[in-house]
Order: C-alpha cells, then structure tokens, then sequence
C-alpha cells in the first residue's frame, strides 16, 4: 500500500522522472497560488478517474478501451471546472483553458492505461492520490522558483525584501522552459552523486 | 473582414505561437523534434487535422451544443470529435495516400493528445470567432508550431554534435534551447497589428 502511494511521489514522480504533462506545468506555474491549485484540480481529477476505470475495467473492450477512458477522464474534467467555476471564479478565470485542457494530460491516461485498468479501485486511488501529489510537487517547485525569482514574492507575500530588482524574465514563457530545464539539471547532478556514493 | 483575419493569422503564428508563449502541444514538440524530417511530418499532420477539427468543433457548438444550451459538454464532446477525426484522418490517408501515412506513421494516433488541437478548438469558442476565423486561427495555429518544432529540431541536430555538461545532456538542455527559441519569438511581441 505505502509502496504504491510513494511510487508516484518520489520513485516515478510523473514531472521529474516520467516528465510527462509539461504543458501545464510550463503554462500555469507563473504563481505558486495557480500551481498549487493546477496540482489539486489534477489530483482530484486522478483519483475519481482511476478509481472508475478500476471498477468497468472487466466490462470494457479491449478495442474501444481508451476511448472509454477518455470519456471518463473528460466527464471528471467538466465536474472540477464546473466546481472551480461556481467555487473559485478567480483561480478558475487564471488557469483558463488549462483546466478543460486536464483530459489531454498524458498523466492521467498512463495512470489508467498503466494502472488503473489492472488494479482494484483502492490501490488505484492510491496510486492516483500519489501521482496527484508528484505532480503537485513538481508545479510548486517550478512555480516558487518563478514567482521568487520574477516577483520577488512566495503566495504573494514579499520575500526577498523591497530592493529586490524582480527578473520578470522568470514569470515570461521563456524562463519557464530555462528553469524547468535547470531544475532537471540539478536533479541530475544529485542522482550521479548518490549513485557515486553507492 | 480581410484585415481582421490577417491579424488573426500573423498573430497565431508569431506573437502568441501556441508552443512557445502559450503552451500548448509541448509533449510532441519535445518528443518528435530529433529530425528535421520526422517534424515536418508532425507538423504537416497536425496542421491537417487542427483546421479540420476547428470547423467541425465550431459546427457541433453552434449548431448543437449552444442551440440546445449544452455547452457543459463542450469538452466531451470536442475530445470525442477529435478522437473520431484523427481515426477518420488516419484510415483516409491509409487508402488514399499510403506514401504519406507510412511517413506520418504512429504520430498520426498521437495527435488526440495533442492539446494544441482541444486547445484551439476551446479557444475559437472562448474567442467567440466565426466559422471562417475559427478556421484560419486553427491552421495559423498550427503552422505556427510546425515552425517552432522544425526550427527546434533544427537546432537539436547541431546539438547532438556539440559538448554539453555531462548534467544537461538530454531532456534539461532541450529545454533550455526552447526557452532561448522562445526568447527570440519575444521579439514578436513588439509588433503592432
């Protein structure tokens, strides 16, 4: 049960091992608030949707299987952007079409191709709860690093103090892919150093 | 009306050019772009199906969903289009022009998942655009990410031959050579339509 929840968080972290759903990652992480909420609209969407491809995976056939899948991913999608809509007007206005965009996240297919449609459906949560979370981390990663480098700021309270010159660079398009590219860096350099210790 | 759709389409590809300012399409943009070759087919593919797709996306919402007051299922029922699209796409080629779709080859399927195609589709709604602005931003769109990938591309072939620190080989300065494309497509920005 742990093993299967961790996996998604640390082992086979769906942005920094898998690098799958970058478009939303390089897209909407220009704040933490909006990464942080992108990261929950997309766990809750993970869960619900594993769970119910667990439950019909005996009575889908094999042919029209990701069809299926695509249907429930996309009826989950409209339920969370029809709740952000009504609940969040302000998070839901600033995430724009990367909400109704969760259905083409690759993460979520390969959860239900991958995991979903072999498993039962507590395992599934599970693994679609960890995944969720992996994801998560990946966009507040990302997204502190862009709002403290071009806004000086952390869920908008100032950090880096008033003389701070703001790098907007980091919050335009182009630091995003730099950034992300940086931090994919780093990670490599810390997996050689404990593979040189092992 | 001319002008209006003029500036649709310049701006669609250069100023908010859907890989590099908005976003959308990054996975086959950084996972078909090793050849020059291999992203002209990506990029012919999706150009193909993204013009399609938003005149009959833009059909199905005017004339079904809004009509009916649906529009909550603008998303199932664009991703089910979609999907049915690039089968269509796919078995045309198949009879019609072998050579092409042996080119394309699994890159056709993955268009379903591509989300600058969902993408444009929810965006010409958004955008309240009509039936031929719909279609022009769909194709401006996509030839605006066929340049980006095959000006990538051309850029990751150099990269192959050239001395990268051990830590950034691969997938880190990829992306980085994105942002620095991205850079450069900033300049756009300064245009005044």
């Amino acid at each position: 049960m742990k093993k299967t929840f961790l996996n998604g968080v640390i082992n086979e972290n769906p942005t920094f091992v898998q690098l799958l759903g970058m478009c939303p990652l390089l897209a909407v992480t220009t704040s933490v608030i909006n990464g942080i909420g992108m990261g929950i609209s997309a766990t809750v969407v993970l869960i619900f949707s594993n769970v119910a491809i667990s439950l019909i995976r005996r009575l889908v056939p094999d042919k029209i299987r990701i069809a299926s899948y695509v249907v429930v991913i996309a009826g989950f999608v409209t339920l969370v952007d029809l709740i952000l809509k009504a609940y969040l007007p302000a998070l839901s206005r600033s995430l724009g079409i990367f909400i109704p965009l969760i259905v083409v996240n690759c993460i979520i297919l390969a959860r239900a191709e991958a995991f979903a449609s072999k498993n039962g459906p507590l395992k599934s949560a599970l693994d679609g709860l960890g995944m969720g979370l992996g994801f998560t981390i990946g966009l507040f990663t990302l997204s502190s690093v862009r709002e403290i480098i071009g806004n000086g700021t952390i869920f908008g309270i100032s950090v880096l103090g008033s003389n701070y010159q703001p790098a907007i660079m980091a919050i335009l398009p182009p630091g995003a892919f730099i950034l992300l590219g940086l931090i994919l860096g780093v990670i490599n350099i810390y997996k050689a150093r404990r593979k040189g210790n092992a | 009306m001319l002008r209006e759709v003029l500036v649709i389409s310049i701006s669609a590809i250069f100023i908010e050019n859907f890989v590099l300012v908005k976003f959308l399409g990054i996975c086959p943009f950084l996972g078909v772009s090793k050849k020059i070759q291999t992203a002209v087919g990506m990029g012919m593919a999706v150009t193909f199906v993204m013009a399609m797709s938003s005149a009959i996306t833009w059909c199905i919402d005017t004339f079904v969903l809004q009509k009916f007051g649906l529009d909550y299922l603008q998303t199932i029922a664009f991703i089910l289009v979609i999907a049915a699209l690039v089968q269509l796409v796919e078995m045309f080629l198949q009879k019609m022009l072998p050579a092409l779709y042996n080119a394309l080859g699994i890159y056709l399927p993955l268009i379903t998942t591509n989300c600058a195609v969902l993408g444009s589709a929810l965006l010409n709604i958004q955008n309240e655009y009509n039936f031929i602005k719909s279609v022009v931003f769909g194709a401006s769109a996509a030839i605006g990410f066929t340049l980006a990938i095959v000006l990538f591309a051309g850029v990751r072939e150099r990269l192959e031959f050239s001395d990268i620190p051990e830590f950034l080989k691969g997938f880190p300065i990829a992306l980085i050579t994105a942002g620095l494309i991205s850079i450069a497509f900033l300049g756009f920005s300064g245009l005044q339509l």
